[in-house]
């Protein structure tokens, strides 16, 4: 067994944005009872003790965390490398300097589209204005900035544009992440998927991009995985190299594992270094035992851990079974499915988005609309 | 940089320091030196450590391999440029000309 580098702090999942994308659970009442300040610094303590060298700052909006600059100083005393994921509301000048005062390294933010209207939309907020000044603040107090872009249906056939923003805006990186279809996500996938024809356009322009700004710009393109013919390898293996902490103080291997029926472990019950080696949440599917064929004879069962095991549930109902994305798997064909439709003429028209109603409760101290 | 090179070189009068983004530390439960980027960690042997930790825009590439020299028996140059090479390519180390 290894140690984790890195902690997903899931501060809350409140949030001000209501992205039809969103991967976060359904399920947000089960989260509203947020763990303390002290129980973070606890957190973050047993989480260096147990190795972790990076945190990152997440939600939901950690901003409407009013103790987030705590969090971050303490988790800067203890020597970790801390990364902040925002929608940037929030992000005002006062609250940005303070962030920078306890030691934050590094900034995250994400928009949904490089024009106004259509990011407002997507978000289902009016925020393009102030994520653009938030990531001026960014680059003005000296942090490097990476910029997140959730890629889909509606917003893909942008990324030029895209990539122009994040250029004008002096991204040190930029992400363009394909959808994993999660949560919220996974009821609007059939309007989210995108087809090959966008897809195979959208990867010229990043490989151009690539090669014209490589002294300037990192562009990470994060592939959708139901396109590709072996499955991704998801979180390094699962409880290999990272683990997440969710609002409530539950501890998993990735933040999407909640949607698996294993037995919850919490950091309000047991130690972290515990739960890392024993729990069933994370010995379920560590190494490579647990794999049915065809990933127990696989060359590449070391190279992708047979995939997604959330994924694998959600498409089959069965965790131990290989990801369907993989064209080996026996279940091939629900995925299969997914691609063709999403490629007929017929959709073309396209579906709707849901937005998610995720809205941050009227009574949040912070809430920032 | 032009644009048309196909990757950065790294030369004796370059003066390398670590990214603004990317931090080198000691892990205690591992007992060795780490590069920390935003999303990705670098695990060190000791003469990677040795050589990021003289990275600090001062020193110049052929100063810090004679550092090195003092502390180990052979220090290939060579061999400390082709490792600077590979973490600019990776945006980890910034070079400042000399």
């Amino acid at each position: 067994m290894d140690s984790p580098f890195g902690l997903l702090a899931e501060l809350t999942y409140r949030c001000p944005l209501a992205c039809a994308y969103c991967s976060n659970p359904l399920n947000m009442a089960d989260y509203s009872d947020e763990l303390a300040t002290d129980e973070w610094r606890q957190v973050l303590v047993e989480a260096s003790d147990l190795g972790v060298l990076q945190c990152h700052l997440s939600g939901g909006e950690p901003l409407l965390r009013r103790d987030l600059v705590e969090i971050v100083a303490h988790a800067n005393d203890l020597g970790l490398y801390t990364n902040l994921v925002t929608s940037a509301l929030g992000f005002s000048r006062p609250r940005a300097e303070q962030l920078r005062a306890a030691g934050l390294d590094h900034v995250q933010i994400s928009i949904q589209a490089d024009e106004p209207a259509v990011s407002d939309r997507i978000a289902g907020i009016p925020s393009y204005r102030r994520k653009i000044e938030a990531m001026g603040v960014v680059k003005e107090l000296g942090w490097p900035l990476t910029v997140n872009v959730v890629l889909h249906r509606h917003n893909i056939d942008r990324v030029a544009d895209l990539l122009a923003l994040a250029e004008e805006v002096g991204a040190d990186r930029v992400e363009l992440a394909n959808t994993q279809y999660y949560g919220w996500a996974w009821r609007n996938r059939d309007a989210l998927l995108p087809n090959r024809a966008q897809l195979e356009a959208a990867e010229v322009v990043v490989r151009a991009t690539r090669e014209r700004l490589r002294d300037r710009m990192d562009v990470i393109y994060v592939i959708p995985d139901y396109y590709s013919r072996y499955p991704k390898p998801c979180m390094g293996g699962w409880a290999s190299r990272m683990l997440t902490v969710t609002p409530n103080g539950d501890v998993l291997p990735c933040p999407a594992a909640q949607s698996l029926p294993l037995p919850r472990a919490s950091v309000r019950t047991d130690p972290l270094a515990r739960i890392w080696a024993e729990s069933p949440v994370m010995t379920a599917f560590r190494g490579t035992d647990w794999m049915p064929d065809p990933c127990r004879s696989c060359d590449r069962r070391e190279l992708d851990f047979g995939g997604c095991r959330c994924q694998a549930f959600q498409l089959t109902g069965d965790a131990t079974r290989t990801d369907p994305v993989c064209h080996l798997s026996p279940d091939h064909d629900l995925v299969a499915r997914a691609v063709e439709e999403a490629n007929t003429n017929s959709r073309a028209g396209d579906l709707p988005l849901i937005p998610r109603p995720h809205r941050a409760p009227a009574s949040s101290p912070d809430n920032t609309r | 940089m032009d644009p048309t090179t196909t990757r950065p070189r790294v030369s004796t009068s370059d003066r390398p320091r670590l990214a603004r983004h990317v931090r080198l530390t000691f892990s205690r439960t591992r007992q060795q030196h780490i590069l920390l980027h935003p999303e990705t960690v670098v695990v060190l042997n000791a003469s990677g450590a040795d050589i990021l930790e003289l990275c600090d825009g001062r020193h110049t590439v052929t100063e810090i391999v004679a550092e090195l020299g003092a502390r180990y028996q052979t220090v290939p140059d060579d061999e400390v440029r082709r490792f600077l090479t590979r973490l600019v390519t990776r945006r980890c180390v910034e070079l400042a000309d000399g």
